[in-house]
Parts: structure tokens; sequence; C-alpha cells
């Protein structure tokens, strides 16, 4: 397992940059070349290297899709949010003209996490194959259903021809899929969610996104701390600030940034990376919560630093 | 972790020592969520003395706010007094510091509350 790619890191609903909010950027640019050397293309590469990326980039607007390097010739990503546009675009491009297989690990039905499967053009591909996993038994009947009149002009079977198929994983059994060890963990979420822990020689990455956390309950913790345990890295809901998300948010089915802290660090995790970035924050609100976490890492550090990372679409780790 | 509780005028303070954390987060739950239930009972006051803590988690600032949503419902001040500065960063980080009544001072907290408290607690032996 070579790494990580994210195509969708926004919660809940897909959002775009405005012109307003493009206007406040190039604003903010402008006034920190003032006296700068910009004359050549290097001096304004080396400007935009020494902004922040809230200003000189953005956190991106589609829903959850991480895409997974396995080493392999096949593609492996969780969720099928609106980043399963762009990535299968990219795939296409990548590998045109070629049979390719995809397996898409899904961690619940919402909307946001299905909605990029009617466009992803490799899917509409006489000899490629779309593998879709899970360990919800609807899955199947949740991806026809938002393709069916009136939602959707084109039917599942129109535009996909029997290339998709779907394997059920059984929740806290490994499973292998090209090449890497899965194993399922039921989440708390409406309509429940599914964490995922893939392992492959000697590196460990986990997904667990849509997932709350009652924090009274230290058997749920003790639960999530081993599964997470010595993970090379956590891609993590962190949607809320922890005072939301045991008030007014409780029960919304997502987690904190303070909570995905204090888990990494019961369990031992290298790298943390926050996703599924509340729709209404803008870049420097998101910008503004990684600083905060990191802090926070930095003050209640009792044993090896853990990484932490706000996701962006197009952000690649590696392991 | 140690809590102490003691009364002044119609305000109940609560002086936890020590770390918040998932281990001992129910021991102040079982010790404060009573002394709540007397405070919002007599529409006093609560203020917690943090003066003697140096960490809370997650689970310690749950219960906090289980404290604060009773004394709310019951029309009672809860505020939290004297943060240590990580705990101060907690606060901050974690938004409790919009949704709790932080006092810089335990002083200042009983001010807030009553005359009659402040003025208990200066005259306290």
């Amino acid at each position: 397992m070579k790494g990580v790619r994210f195509w969708g890191t926004r919660g809940s609903l897909p959002v775009a940059l405005t012109a307003a909010g493009l206007t406040d950027k190039l604003r903010g640019v402008l006034r920190a070349a003032r006296g700068q050397a910009i004359a050549t293309d290097a001096d304004i590469e080396q400007l935009l290297a020494s902004l922040p990326f809230a200003l000189a980039g953005t956190y991106g607007g589609h829903s959850s899709c991480v895409q997974i390097d396995a080493g392999g010739p096949d593609y492996l990503v969780c969720d099928m949010g609106s980043g399963l546009r762009p990535f299968g675009q990219a795939a296409m491009a990548q590998r045109a003209g070629q049979p390719q297989t995809f397996h898409i690990f899904m961690s619940h039905l919402h909307w946001d996490h299905i909605m990029g499967l009617p466009f992803f053009v490799p899917a509409f591909i006489p000899g490629n194959r779309v593998i879709v996993y899970g360990s919800h038994r609807e899955i199947e009947e949740a991806l026809r259903r938002q393709q069916e009149p009136p939602s959707f002009p084109v039917g599942f079977d129109t535009i996909f021809e029997g290339r998709i198929e779907f394997r059920h994983l059984e929740p806290g059994v490994p499973h292998q899929v090209a090449g890497l060890t899965v194993t399922t963990m039921l989440q708390r979420h409406t309509g429940d969610s599914y964490g995922y822990r893939f392992e492959s020689q000697g590196k460990v990455l986990v997904y667990s996104t849509d997932s709350e956390h009652p924090l009274a309950d230290p058997a749920h913790t003790e639960r999530f701390v081993q599964f997470f345990r010595d993970a090379d890295l956590v891609i993590f809901d962190a949607m809320y600030s922890l005072a939301d998300a045991i008030s007014v948010k409780a029960d919304w089915g997502h987690s904190s940034n303070v909570v995905a802290v204090e888990l990494c660090q019961l369990a031992n995790v290298r790298h943390l990376c926050m996703t599924h970035h509340e729709p209404v924050f803008g870049d420097a609100a998101i910008e503004a919560m990684l600083a905060e976490t990191r802090r926070l890492e930095e003050i209640t550090r009792t044993a090896a630093p853990l990484r932490v990372s706000a996701a962006y679409d197009g952000l690649d780790i590696g392991l | 972790m140690q809590i102490t509780a003691q009364s002044f005028a119609d305000t109940i303070v609560v002086s936890p020592m020590g770390r918040i954390d998932h281990r001992s987060a129910a021991e102040l739950e079982a010790t404060l969520l009573p002394l709540v239930g007397q405070a919002a009972e007599r529409r006093g006051a609560l203020v917690l003395d943090f003066s003697g803590v140096d960490y809370i988690s997650s689970v310690g600032l749950r219960v906090l706010m289980i404290a604060a949503r009773q004394m709310r419902g019951a029309q009672a001040l809860l505020s939290v007094a004297a943060l240590q500065s990580v705990v101060a960063e907690i606060f901050t980080i974690s938004r409790f510091d919009k949704v709790l009544t932080v006092n810089a001072t335990l002083e200042d907290a009983l001010a807030q509350a009553s005359d009659a408290a402040l003025t208990a607690y200066r005259a306290r032996p």
C-alpha cells in the first residue's frame, strides 16, 4: 500500500468556491505580493509557496471519495461521493483503452456517499469491472434507487449493463481484496456506517467517516482504539467542534477534531487526516481548525507525535 | 483525582484536582451531578474551580455539558473559573468557551453568582 489520494473531502453536500470567494483570495494574494519580486515564473512560484493554503488553494468541494494506491494494477476507492466523477476521469486518462477493475468500498449509503456513481464514466465502458464492497445489505438497492425516475434520467441497467458487481463484507472478518486485508467495523450513524481497516505489507490505513462517538461509553472507545491501533494513517470524520457534536448536533452521526486526536493518541496512530468538512466552513475556517487541532495534539501529547492534516480535494498522502 | 466541594451562601464551589480524562471523568460525574441537582433545586449557582485541573478530555467536557444543561434548565448559573493555560486552550479548541460561562478567577465567578457568595468567600477563615 503506497498511499491515498483524496478526490472528495466535503461532508453532506458538495460545495464550490464562489466568484466572491475567489475574488477575496485574489485580493489577499495581491496584497501579499506587494513589494515582492514577481518578475519571473520562479518568483511567482516562490511567492505562492509562501502563502497559506487557505489563500493560495482551496479545500475543495466534492463529497467523500478517497483512492487507495495498493501498488497493483486495480483501482481501489472508498465511497462514491461526487469526487468519484473526477477520479473516474483521471483513471480514464491514465489507462485509456485498457480494461480496468475498480474495487469500491462503501462506508454507508447516504446520498453524499453514493451520488458520484451515475457520473462514473469508467463504469459505462465495456470491458471494465466495478466491484462494490460493503457491510450493508442494501447497497445494490440504494444505488439502483438513486437512478430511478423521477430522480435521474438514465436507469442503472441502461448505463452499467451488468458491469457492477456486489460483495458483502461481514463486519469483523478480514477479507482479501486486491492484495489488501480489509476489515470493517460498525460505526454509530443513522442507518449505520462502517469503518475500514486496510492492511498490507506492514502498512495500516483506517477510513472512518460518518461516525459519532458516544463519549460516555468506554467499551465503544476501546473498540475504536483497537480498530485504529498502530495505524499509519487514520482518515477521520471531524466535521464539528466538540461542543456542537455533543449538544446541538448530538445524534447527527459525526465527530470532532478533539475526539479524533484523543482516539488517535490512545491508539498510537502516526498520522491523522481530518475529512468530511462541514459544508458551511470556508477555507480559512478549515485552516484555523487544522492549526487548533495541531496545537491540541501538541499540548496533550504524552507519547510519540501524531501528525495532523486536513484533507483537500487532490491531496496525496504517502504511507 | 481529588474533588472537594464547599458552599458560600447560595453558591456551591466544586474543586477538582488533577487530570480529568477517560479514567477519571466518571468520578467527576458521580460527584458533580448530585451537587448540580442541589444547586438547581434551590436556583443557586455552582462554580467549578478549575485552578487545580491540568487536563480535561472530551469525556470530562461532556460531564460539564450535562451539568450546564441541567443548571440552564433550572435557570441557575454554572460557571467554570481559573482555567490553567492548557485547559483554557482545550476549552477554546473544543468551543466550550462558547457554551459555558468562564471566569478568569474564582472571585470573579463568585461575584457573578451573587454578592452574598463573594462576601461569604472573602469572610472564610
